[in-house]
């Protein structure tokens, strides 16, 4: 059963069909007894970091994905949801993140030519960093991935799963322990982004 | 690098594609869900979804179909027809949508992009705009084309670039149906006042015409048709074969 943290922030739809595709139970709730039960964690998010940090401070639900982070419940991140993982974003300010991988979160202009267009969006080319994580079991290096995001996670070298090429590399993925991120959205990502839910289900 | 996107166009009224399409895999070819799902397989990069219902049944319809397709289909869906309001984006965001394109709509009321764009987010709002040339000028026409609102499209375009769209398609009316061709001056002269992605659409009549515009115009993002694709003139793996060894940057 993956548990889909609801903290109000994003539409839900694709991924709860996405992971019933491969055949997962899948639960969406803010409850936090219901978050404590969780046996897998999947945290969305779209939009601004700080809204997301704050609801996850309010809610208490960001205390509560570090204490099953700590007793290692697989919890993966997608898109906001990965970038919340890390220990702070500099959008728009300087906000506190989990702290579950460590690095921070940058705007991708920083990083790539000035010419190429922000956000980083469409489908790009996966790079495994050696070993290859267990999240890409079921795919292949070069399968394409959809993103869409203007930010990316930086100073985390040694936490990096797998990078895409954008004049420079950006962090498509990154872990620790049984923590992950995805920048890109597997549940828009056709069969490579599907075959990447089913890894972390098996997890 | 990203791949340019390959997006084929599904017109869908009372719940069925409309234009006659023809495929030897597919029984139901009128279903957008059947359709889309092929299209998916096929490699298409991300579908358009164009709701051409007049009536407020057909619209429950459209959401109905919009909600069981992105339940099946795990690839980028746009949806556009009809986007008038805030309460147009939640009602197909909510069913699934990626993004929405609006028309008409923002040219009967312009703060509509911004006010969507900042509740759903630049990305979110695509700028669709049907453009003529009118005494040698790019106009924006209005009601699929009907109508000369005598804006300068280019004009037009950079103020909703700047309100939040967060994606422009460009539909020559000038080539759309031709199939000589996509209307290279017409994005040429777009995609030089913009950073955000732009779409081509209008004019594609085959293989060679995708990988004309991607060659002659690196801004151009995205190619967009309807009916060379549903009637199988232009098959999407192959499209994507050509492209890619042709060297654009192509998901095969």
């Amino acid at each position: 059963m993956i548990t889909i943290v609801d903290y109000g922030v994003g539409n839900l739809f694709s991924l709860v069909s996405s992971f019933k595709a491969v055949g997962c139970d899948v639960q969406v709730t803010g409850e936090l007894s219901e978050i404590k039960k969780a046996e897998k964690i999947l945290l969305p998010g779209v939009g601004a970091f700080r809204d997301a940090s704050l609801k996850l401070k309010e809610t208490g639900i960001g205390e509560l994905i570090k204490e099953k982070a700590a007793k290692d419940t697989p919890i993966l991140g997608v898109c906001l949801g990965m970038q919340l993982l890390f220990d702070k974003s500099l959008e728009y300010g300087e906000w506190d993140g989990l702290g579950l991988i460590p690095g921070e979160i940058r705007p991708i202009s920083e990083i790539v030519s000035k010419e190429l267009k922000i956000p980083h969006m469409g489908w790009n080319a996966l790079n495994f960093r050696e070993p290859k994580s267990p999240l890409f079991q079921y795919v292949e290096e070069g399968d394409h991935v959809y993103f869409v995001h203007s930010y990316s996670a930086v100073n985390c070298e040694e936490h990096i799963l797998a990078t895409v090429e954008y004049s420079a590399p950006i962090t498509a993925a990154a872990g620790c322990g049984l923590v992950f991120g995805c920048q890109f959205h597997p549940e828009k990502s056709g069969n490579t982004g599907l075959s990447i839910l089913r890894a972390f289900n098996e997890m | 690098m990203i791949t340019k996107r390959i997006i084929p166009c599904l017109d869908v009224r009372d719940g069925r594609v409309v234009k006659g399409i023809n495929f030897d895999q597919l029984q139901d070819v009128s279903s957008p869900v059947d359709l889309a799902s092929f299209y998916s397989d096929n490699g298409a990069d991300e579908l358009v979804f164009y709701d051409i219902t007049a009536s407020s049944d057909g619209r429950a319809i459209f959401t109905e179909i919009l909600k069981e397709t992105a339940s099946k289909v795990f690839i980028p869906l746009t949806v556009g027809g009809g986007i008038n309001t805030v309460e147009d984006f939640d009602r197909v965001l909510k069913c699934g949508a990626d993004k929405v394109s609006v028309n008409s709509g923002a040219i009967r009321d312009p703060g509509l992009v911004s006010e969507a764009a900042k509740i759903y987010g630049d990305q979110c709002v695509v700028l669709s705009v049907d453009i003529k040339r009118v005494d040698g000028k790019f106009t924006v026409f209005a009601k699929g084309g009907r109508e000369n609102t005598g804006m300068d499209a280019i004009e037009w375009i950079k103020r909703c670039v700047d309100n939040g769209a967060g994606e422009i398609v460009v539909n020559s009316i000038d080539t759309d149906g031709v199939k000589q061709g996509f209307d290279l001056e017409m994005l040429e002269a777009v995609c030089s006042v913009v950073n955000v992605p732009v779409i081509a659409s209008g004019g594609a009549g085959c293989i060679e015409d995708f990988v004309t515009l991607f060659r002659r115009l690196p801004g151009v993002d995205a190619g967009l048709a309807a009916s060379i694709f549903h009637f199988g003139t232009v098959k999407i793996p192959d499209l994507k074969k050509a492209m890619a060894d042709a060297g654009i940057p192509s998901r095969l």
